[in-house]
């Protein structure tokens, strides 16, 4: 049992938290970035490519790093604190982990180079307004035809979806609306005829569209892995994704935390350090109870997220989500009580880490939705 | 980073697991889980077991009669005895006085009290708190003043936990009345026969008798019972607490009244099918399954930075052990009384000799006197108002 990073993941670590404090000092650089058309700068992008971050979950055979769920969880943490607004998640964690797992050597080679040069990007078109956090809830459809598939649907809050060069699209190709079976993945070009993307900022400072698919046609080499089984690839990208999002709400509650701690210790009231009432350290303390109970549940899903069981990795992942989840409703809250009327204005950098958090729960399974996985499974704590 | 136990570890997880469920009776351990009353004989047989296999105080110095293990074997070696509800090892013996006296006492004393300390033929208890000195423990007002060959201890003890069956006594004591509170304290051992001591039982909120007043009156103690120096008493103390917290959270206990809770609910009717088919029953078990699988990993990742630490010294880390394990402990206990329902109400049908009863809901009988039980478990070990107070100095620094 060990909790300490190798020499290469601490190097890993101080090279991504350096760059994105660097970047983003403060608010001024944070509304900048989120004031391009595409909601982050291109050129940031490209650095993020020198880095090597975007080649690092990806097989050293594919030219990648060959990083694991650790390297995703110092990255996706490092970030998280900085509120790094690039789409590292949406195409490196969930378009990139999606090829990882389903494409064929052929799409690999025709894809990976560009992704990894930061000249393309992906996003993962699954979402349905209709599916909530139902994996396996797609009515979006893919009929055969002569040499490919044509697409037709609507889906909805697609992370990224403006920015990215390339779209992983879920749809039925056979079985109704909420089979498990049936669901295939294609690989569908950001410009296909047919395809059209109303995209729109989101509450965390980020980017999104919904996407329209009217009669999109693919080719058959278009599909990602096999026809119909895509399920069970579905749910271990977004179990990658649970993974990168755990850590990054644990980055943005340790920062919130260290704001909040600063904040009492430094803002007087009754000409004292507010930070010397009782009532309030207590608050301070539970914030940072829950902070350390989110970051071991972190590391949990990191240790999981690879377990050979589906249903041991499942309820794994449910509670780590709900753990955080809970823990950044109260960090998130807490922090904002803390400082009272500055932590309701966006002039103050800890509310975006409120509105972040608060995205972040409603990402991939809210608390109950996850709660129940945990609940209708073996559960945690076995019976003997 | 690897969370996992190597090969060795789960090795060494089987073998205390299968000691703890073939060799400790299972008479006592149906006891422990069914939260009833244990006997002295209980806990002394119990624990002389583990003492006979080397195992009851693997934390002590292998000279005394501990083991070699790393921090990574104690964690599973408790956890795995909470586990099979063996009765914890008795924590005045083994995580108080025996580890004060190996560290800070003389070769005589540890010749002459650490043998019968781990085999638990000697009891002890423990005399720290007094009526006025509570979570400002050294406030105590206890005197022992010095007559010759011996101290002369005059003052009241309380909330001494299982008191009733103790031979012996760790108590702190004011030596020097001059000096101010932490100063000026004494570390003494103090025989029960003595003349002068009168033990008076206290009925808690579950009904019965698990803590006591001790009241010393002109308490003849020698000389050679003062463990370390005269007015250092304080520091062992400070030491003997920092022990007590280690282990505090008590994950393996709150996994075996979840996982009786699992069993009882498939059992437990409620409207057309059991309480596990109430989904809002489920979900707030789960929810407690959660937070304590969080609370699990804190505690390894205390356990892993253990072995670079000063082990004489508390790690505040450990205070969110206390505050979350207590929480989850009584979060389990609410759940068991929630299931028993009102079936929970009758009281001492057992002492009525209504135990014959093969009621499906004989065991209900223990889960409100449990839950009541429980809500010491924030009080005691510091509460966890001033283990909030531990963690805002010294680590947030406010």
């Amino acid at each position: 049992m060990n909790f300490d990073l190798s020499d290469e993941q601490s190097l890993l670590q101080d090279t991504v938290r350096r760059w994105a404090g660097a970047t983003y000092p403060g608010l001024e650089q944070l509304a900048a970035a989120r004031g391009e058309p595409l909601g982050f700068s291109e050129a940031r992008w490209n650095e993020l490519a020198e880095l090597g971050l975007l080649a690092l979950p990806f097989a050293e055979a594919d030219g990648g790093f060959g990083g694991g769920p650790v390297e995703v969880l110092v990255v996706a943490e490092a970030l998280g604190r900085a509120l790094a607004p690039e789409p590292y998640f949406a195409s490196v964690v969930l378009g990139g982990g999606a090829l990882r797992l389903a494409a064929s050597q052929a799409q690999k080679d025709a894809l990976l180079p560009g992704l990894m040069d930061g000249s393309s990007r992906l996003a993962f078109a699954h979402s349905e307004a209709q599916a909530r956090y139902d994996l396996q809830d797609v009515a979006t459809t893919a009929r055969p035809v002569e040499g490919g598939f044509r697409l037709d649907g609507r889906k909805s809050v697609v992370l990224n979806a403006d920015a990215a060069t390339m779209l992983v699209v879920s749809a039925r190709t056979s079985g109704a609306r909420r089979d498990d079976d049936g669901i295939t993945l294609f690989l569908v070009p950001a410009d296909a005829a047919g395809l059209t993307r109303a995209a729109y900022p989101t509450h965390d400072g980020g980017r999104a569209a919904d996407v329209t698919l009217a009669d999109v046609f693919v080719p058959e080499d278009a599909v990602l892995g096999a026809v119909g089984e895509a399920l069970p690839v579905i749910e271990r990208v977004v179990e990658g994704g649970i993974v990168a999002l755990c850590a990054e709400a644990v980055g943005l509650m340790e920062a919130l935390h260290e704001l909040t701690v600063d904040y009492l210790k430094t803002r007087k009231q009754f000409g004292v350090a507010i930070g010397s009432f009782q009532a309030l350290q207590h608050k301070a303390v539970d914030m940072f109870v829950a902070l350390e109970q989110a970051r071991s549940m972190a590391l949990y899903a990191t240790m999981m997220v690879e377990a050979e069981d589906a249903e041991e990795r499942r309820v794994a992942l449910s509670a780590a989500k709900a753990q955080i989840n809970r823990s950044a409703r109260m960090v998130g809250q807490t922090a904002v009580q803390l400082h009272g009327g500055i932590g309701m204005t966006m002039e103050y950098i800890g509310a975006h880490h409120f509105r972040r958090l608060a995205t972040i729960e409603l990402t991939f399974g809210d608390t109950p939705f996850h709660t129940r996985r945990v609940a209708s499974e073996t559960g945690l704590v076995s019976v003997d | 980073m690897d969370l996992r136990f190597t090969p060795e570890e789960i090795a060494f997880r089987e073998e205390v697991r299968t000691f703890f469920r073939t060799e400790i009776p299972a008479e006592i351990r149906a006891k422990v889980s069914e939260g009833r009353k244990l006997a002295r004989e209980d806990y002394v047989t119990s624990q002389r077991i583990l003492n006979d296999k080397g195992w009851a105080v693997p934390h002590w110095p292998v000279e005394h009669g501990g083991q070699s293990w790393t921090a990574v074997e104690r964690y599973i070696f408790m956890e795995e005895l909470m586990q099979a509800a063996v009765p914890l090892p008795l924590q005045f013996n083994c995580f108080m006085v025996g580890p004060v006296i190996a560290t800070f006492g003389n070769d005589a004393q540890k010749q002459r009290f650490l043998p019968r300390i781990k085999s638990l033929e000697d009891w002890w208890c423990q005399g720290f708190s007094e009526p006025g000195a509570g979570s400002d423990l050294a406030s105590l007002k206890t005197r022992a003043v010095r007559e010759g060959d011996h101290y002369i201890v005059d003052g009241q003890k309380t909330w001494t936990t299982l008191g009733q069956y103790a031979d012996w006594m760790f108590c702190l004591a004011r030596t020097d009345p001059a000096a101010k509170k932490q100063a000026g304290i004494s570390f003494l051992l103090i025989d029960m026969k003595s003349p002068g001591i009168t033990v008076r039982p206290i009925i808690t909120i579950d009904g019965r008798h698990e803590v006591n007043e001790v009241f010393l009156d002109n308490v003849k103690v020698p000389v050679e019972n003062l463990v370390g120096e005269e007015n250092k008493g304080w520091d062992y103390a400070k030491f003997l607490l920092a022990n007590e917290r280690t282990g505090i959270a008590r994950i393996g206990m709150s996994k075996e009244r979840i996982a009786r809770i699992k069993r009882l609910a498939r059992t437990t009717p409620a409207g057309a099918g059991t309480m596990w088919d109430d989904l809002d029953f489920r979900s707030r078990l789960a929810s407690v399954e959660i937070e304590l699988k969080a609370l699990e990993i804190t505690q390894m990742r205390v356990v892993a930075a253990q072995a670079t630490r000063d082990p004489t010294k508390p790690d505040p880390a450990s205070s969110i052990l206390k505050i979350k394990g207590s929480e989850l402990q009584q979060a389990t206990t609410e759940l068991l009384l929630e299931l028993a329902g009102p079936n929970a109400l009758p009281a001492h049908r057992d002492d009525a000799g209504h135990n014959d009863m093969d009621s499906l809901f004989a065991w209900a009988d223990t889960a409100a006197p449990t839950y009541f039980n429980m809500r010491k478990v924030s009080i005691y070990g510091g509460s966890n108002e001033i283990q909030h107070n531990v963690i805002a100095k010294a680590i947030l620094g406010l």
